[in-house]
């Protein structure tokens, strides 16, 4: 991948790699810079511009955690893809997507937050099931009319603003993520960016994951969040299905 | 019930399939008392329109007597009749809060497909393809309407379903034409294509004050009924050079503004149509521009080339140099047929034009397959098919 000069920091407070044409050039930092990757990081989840496609594979969890537990902890970020390697994890997805909902960042906010609410857009989840204030118990589906479980964690929450997330250990699909919601320019929306990863194991589980995920788990994500934005915005999720066709 | 299902090229069929349910809260279902064949329902038949299945219900200028209403649907009441626009949309995205209803964000179901193609997806329409959200159509006995509460425009008493019929498509596409035109007092409006769009962009652009309109066909009733009916100066291009002429009529400077009523199937006369057709054939190229091509060269500088032809894809050698340097101003765009419903409505209420002049044929919805034949051939000098249910 390319590296990228690094430029001012962002409103959000976050530092931000930006190509912008404005900036003086700058020699770029070179990706030894593992203070670089995560900065990186933790532009991406505080509000930065930046996006998933220029960073290399590093554990999202890590980040989240590093930036969860204060700053840029990299350490906790290099510790966590360590477990992950030794588990033969190292095949992870990682998703990136965002929507503008033209609706205030809280009334979205506040929806997404009650988990209960995430299977009447998200396709492929049966049930989420809040256990407390950060637990709470997902189960998907899978193909041949099977579920996959796990338990997730809070490990990041700003009110209208972010959650972050985890599976605990056990999970039968390891994965993290974080929504952010951000007011758009000129009061027209709330941009709502979705990032996840899964760490999918081998074998044949993996092929039976890879398809629940689908084989474009981009586009997934990218309809889920449009099914969240026309909940949202018509209060309906459009559809066909059901309607009559020819033989 | 009954309707008209599409099964590949120039094969569409009558069928017996279920009756449409309310599927979300803001449906509702429609019983069809009128229904027509657009020229966009064409280039369907004719295989051009990519994500067709076998089976889909065809049609989109629908009209009717509700039936059905969903339980969010509260301004529109069983025992209506109403109008359905073409194009689907949801009436508070940031779209069309702003007026542009056929680019509403939430009504494809597909829009993943679209955003492929595209970059962004725009709003579903009733029985065109998968691409924009495979809805089933109105040319059948029965339709269900989502978001019916923002889309349905009830009828006063004392309209025939002819006189408002095409509010659902056809009026407001020629009226947003001209309006795209920004026509000014003393303005020359060139209109290539007269087939239904083009007559009633022609209409319009009288209605949004143009001093003149030259209507450019071959198809001699077409070119009569824009003549006759709706007052243009006519050229038939198979005579003499469209382009010459409206060069020609307008003292060299050119239209103030261009039309192209005529889409992605343009039929031509020179040697460029057949390279596009021989590259339409084995797909190469997706669209034929042989009308856009020379809009763009008769337009006059700084004019403004209006589109409501239809263009699905890719286009070959269009005159880019010619816009730029002239200055060419570009609108285009499915219509926004919600914004135009009222307002089109009150001119015909006010007798200021009765849109049932075009229809050459009508027939029942057994007889569809008939209908397309007749409509894409010019047979029995065919401009405009209604179809009852
Ligand atoms: N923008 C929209 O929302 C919208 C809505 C409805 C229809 N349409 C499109 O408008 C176009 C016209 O629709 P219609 O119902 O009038 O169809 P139509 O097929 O009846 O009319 C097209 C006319 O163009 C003429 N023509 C063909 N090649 C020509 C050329 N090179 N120069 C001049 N004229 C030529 C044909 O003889 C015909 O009379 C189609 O592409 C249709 O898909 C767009
Ligand atoms: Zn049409
Ligand atoms: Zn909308």
């Amino acid at each position: 991948m390319q590296s990228q000069p690094l430029s001012g920091s962002e409103s959000q407070g976050a530092s931000d790699l930006t190509t912008s044409p404005g900036s003086t050039p700058q020699p770029a930092p070179q990706e030894t810079g593992q203070v670089s990757q995560a900065e990186r990081w933790s532009s991406l989840i505080g509000g930065g511009a930046l996006v998933l496609s220029g960073l290399r594979q590093r554990s999202l969890r890590g980040a989240l955690l590093a930036i969860a537990g204060g700053g840029l902890i990299y350490r906790g970020a290099t510790a966590q893809k360590g477990i992950q390697e030794e588990l033969g994890m190292n095949q992870s997805i990682k998703v990136e997507k965002t929507v503008t909902i033209n609706k205030p960042v809280a009334e979205l906010y506040q929806f997404w937050r009650k988990f209960e609410n995430l299977p009447h857009f998200m396709k492929h989840l049966q049930s989420v099931t809040v256990v407390d204030d950060r637990r709470s118990h997902w189960v998907a589906k899978a193909p041949l009319g099977t579920n996959v479980e796990w338990d997730a964690e809070i490990i990041d929450e700003q009110e209208n603003h972010l959650i972050a997330w985890a599976s605990v250990e056990g999970a039968d699909v390891d994965n993290s993520g974080f929504v952010r919601f951000q007011p758009t320019t000129g009061n027209r929306g709330t941009e709502v960016k979705v990032v996840l990863e899964y760490n999918v194991p081998g074998g044949a589980i993996a092929a039976a994951l890879a398809k629940l995920f689908g084989e474009e788990p981009e586009q997934q994500i990218g309809d889920d969040l449009h099914r969240f934005k026309q909940l949202m915005e018509a209060g309906e999720v459009a559809t066909t299905e059901g309607q009559p066709k020819g033989g | 019930m009954k309707a008209l299902c599409w099964h590949g090229a120039n094969d569409v069929r009558v069928e017996t399939v279920n009756d449409p349910k309310i599927l979300n809260p803001r449906d509702a279902i429609i019983k069809i008392t009128s229904t027509a064949i657009c020229g966009s329902d064409l280039h369907i038949y004719d295989g051009y329109i990519p994500t067709m299945k076998s089976g889909d219900i065809l049609g989109h200028e629908f009209m009717g007597e509700v039936v059905e209403v969903g339980s969010e649907v509260r301004n529109i009441n069983k025992g209506d009749r109403a109008v359905v626009p073409f194009t689907i949309a949801c009436g508070s995205c940031f779209f069309c809060e702003r007026d542009m209803w056929s680019l509403c964000d939430n009504s494809n179901p597909n829009a993943w497909m679209a955003e492929k193609l595209y970059g962004h997806s725009p709003s579903g329409l009733f029985g065109y393809s998968h691409l924009f959200g495979g809805y089933a159509g109105g040319q059948a006995e029965y339709a269900r309407v989502p978001f019916a509460d923002v889309g349905l425009l009830k009828i006063p008493e004392g309209l025939a379903d002819e006189q408002v019929l095409f509010l659902t498509d056809i009026f407001p596409t020629g009226y947003m034409a001209a309006e795209n035109c920004n026509i000014q007092p003393g303005d020359v409006v060139a209109v290539w294509g007269c087939g239904p769009v083009g007559l009633f962009a022609i209409k319009s652009a009288y209605m949004l004050g143009a001093e003149r309109v030259i209507a450019i066909d071959r198809v001699p009733e077409r070119l009569q009924m824009a003549k006759e009916q709706c007052q243009a100066e006519i050229i038939d291009y198979e005579e003499v050079d469209a382009g010459e002429a409206v060069t020609e009529m307008t003292g060299g400077r050119g239209p103030d503004s261009c039309i192209d009523a005529v889409g992605m199937e343009a039929h031509g006369t020179g040697l460029d149509s057949l390279f596009d057709q021989a590259k339409q054939a084995v797909r190469l190229e997706t669209d034929r521009p042989t009308a856009l091509r020379q809009v763009i060269v008769a337009c006059r500088k700084g004019g403004t080339v209006s589109v409501p032809g239809v263009y699905g894809g890719f286009l070959d050698k269009i005159p880019m140099g010619a816009a730029f340097n002239k200055g060419l101003t570009f609108k285009m765009g499915q219509t926004h047929v919600h914004h135009y419903l009222r307002p089109l409505l009150e001119r015909v209420q006010q007798g200021e034009i009765d849109p049932s002049f075009l229809i050459t044929h009508r027939l029942k919805l057994e007889d569809a397959p008939h209908g397309y034949e007749i409509f894409k051939h010019k047979k029995d000098n065919c401009i405009k098919v209604v179809l009852q249910p």
